[in-house]
């Protein structure tokens, strides 16, 4: 048992701890203390997961790069020992190319890159900013308290993708509701194929509709490749879902969530709140990435071939999960790790992953979360959490970590 | 120092962009682009924050 090395001689393999842990109710930032322990213990931690298998943890910053750069680890779900979060692990199909090696990863992933670089997003800057306002006016001509999620967090990442996809915006009851359904985990299979089937459906219409009538949009730019012969309808149907998907979710967490620790630390929030100066708003960005680290179920692979690592034999056909929000709060990659320092530089944190799937939409995701930290608490500088932190429901049932509702007032 | 970048594995992170403007660039897909392989002093430090955070391992500096 790879537990006789940490000198937990006595450790019987029904002793494996589940993965994932329960958070403590008291620190809704931090990671379980359970996992914590197991990084002071080591980089390599064996788990059991939900269906009783075994996977390898990797909880420390250096092996989690490591490995996540290295060819040897495979996202294919479909390779064995791959560990996968449910069954089936979003719905129905695989999630276009993050769920894919190279070659064929990076050959769909470049069909989607021009408008995620960092010039054409710095474009769109005056138009996130025109967003911002006017849902930050909306806010304070309505009632308060308001959940700032629905009314704020949401809608910013939405009308983005949205318009930057071509998707139209008026439909997104419908998909942000589908789209919840299959980042949660209570959902049964049968729940998230049926979500997942119901977006993808109204996808390939929309899909379709590009083909036949292209417009300046992302849609109508992969749609060309269906047209060319590059991909088929259904890939391409997979691409505009992921993309979908991964606009939603992360960054309206990140806008909820954040604010949220940032009202829980009021001398960081007045730091932010009372400066000008743009690379300080970056700067927390790229903390708040780091501290609250939002993917909080971890990046995972399937091991192809044997490899050597911290002393430790990984075996072809063994799952790994890189879990991110323990890397970022490695002592030896960032000091004091467990302390939100909005003045530090974080820009290594491994939020947005590492290697050669590390996220595509991070210049977005940057932009968007630069443009709303650096607004909302000047333009409400009164901003307060409505309750008792005690009463917020915390994303531990998703995919995605957050908060369910995050009613404020001012 | 000379920086040498390999775009074929360039996965369009924009990373290096944002270390070091003067020094990296994107083409029409994001693919990574040198503006300057000789980069003055002052634009060192972000080269290696450049190397330090791309996720592609396709930047390095070298002495030469
Ligand atoms: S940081 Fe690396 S992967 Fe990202 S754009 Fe630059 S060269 Fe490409």
């Amino acid at each position: 048992m790879a537990d006789t090395l940490t000198g937990r001689t006595s450790e019987a393999p029904d002793a494996v701890p589940e993965f994932p842990m329960p958070r403590q109710s008291r620190c809704p930032f931090d990671p379980p203390p359970s996992l914590k322990d197991l990084q002071r213990e080591g980089p390599l931690a064996k788990v059991r997961l939900w269906d009783g298998s075994e996977s390898w943890l990797v909880t420390r910053y250096a092996e989690q790069r490591a490995l996540l750069g290295d060819p040897r680890v495979s996202a294919d779900t479909d390779r064995p020992g791959y560990p996968t979060k449910a069954s089936p692990e979003a719905g129905e199909g695989k999630l276009s190319f993050i769920m894919m090696d190279d070659p064929e990863h990076a050959r769909l992933r470049r069909m989607v890159t021009a408008p995620f670089a960092v010039k054409k997003v710095e474009a769109l800057r005056p138009a996130v900013q025109r967003i911002v306002d006017g849902l930050i006016d909306d806010l304070l001509a309505g009632p308060a308290p308001v959940d700032l999620v629905d009314a704020f967090a949401l809608p910013i990442p939405s009308l983005v993708i949205c318009e930057l996809l071509g998707v139209p915006y008026e439909e997104h009851d419908f998909f942000q509701e589908h789209t919840r359904t299959m980042v949660r985990t209570t959902a049964t299979p049968e729940e998230r194929g049926a979500a997942s089937r119901e977006v993808a459906g109204y996808l390939a219409g929309v899909v379709g509709k590009r083909i036949a009538e292209p417009r300046g949009d992302l849609l109508s730019s992969i749609a060309g490749r269906v047209t060319a012969g590059e991909l088929t309808h259904q890939q391409a149907t997979e691409m505009a879902l992921l993309l979908l998907i991964a606009g939603h979710e992360t960054t309206a967490n990140m806008i909820a969530l954040g604010t949220l620790a940032l009202l829980q630390h009021p001398d960081q929030l007045a730091l932010l709140r009372e400066s000008d100066d743009p690379r300080l708003v970056a700067s927390a960005v790229e903390e708040l990435l780091r501290y609250l680290h939002i993917t909080h179920l971890g990046r995972r692979r399937a091991v192809t071939e044997d490899i050597e690592i911290a002393g430790r034999l990984i075996k072809a056909g063994e799952g790994v999960i890189m879990v991110n929000e323990i890397g970022n709060r490695d002592p030896e990659a960032f000091a004091d790790p467990d302390r939100l320092d909005i003045t530090r530089d974080a820009r290594r944190h491994v939020a947005f992953g590492f290697g050669v799937h590390q996220c595509l939409g991070q210049p977005l995701a940057r932009m968007e979360l630069q443009v709303v930290y650096g607004t909302l608490y000047k333009r409400i500088p009164t901003l307060k959490l409505a309750g008792d932190l005690r009463d917020v429901r915390f994303k531990t049932d998703a995919f995605i970590y957050g908060v369910h509702e995050l009613p404020v007032s001012w | 120092m000379k920086v040498e970048l390999e775009a074929d594995k360039c996965v369009a992170s924009g990373q290096c962009v944002l270390a070091a403007m003067d020094v990296f660039d994107q083409d029409d897909d994001g693919i990574a682009v040198l503006l300057d392989e000789r980069p003055a002093d002052e634009n060192l430090d972000g080269v290696r924050e450049a190397v330090a955070i791309c996720p592609a391992a396709a930047i390095r500096l070298v002495d030469q």
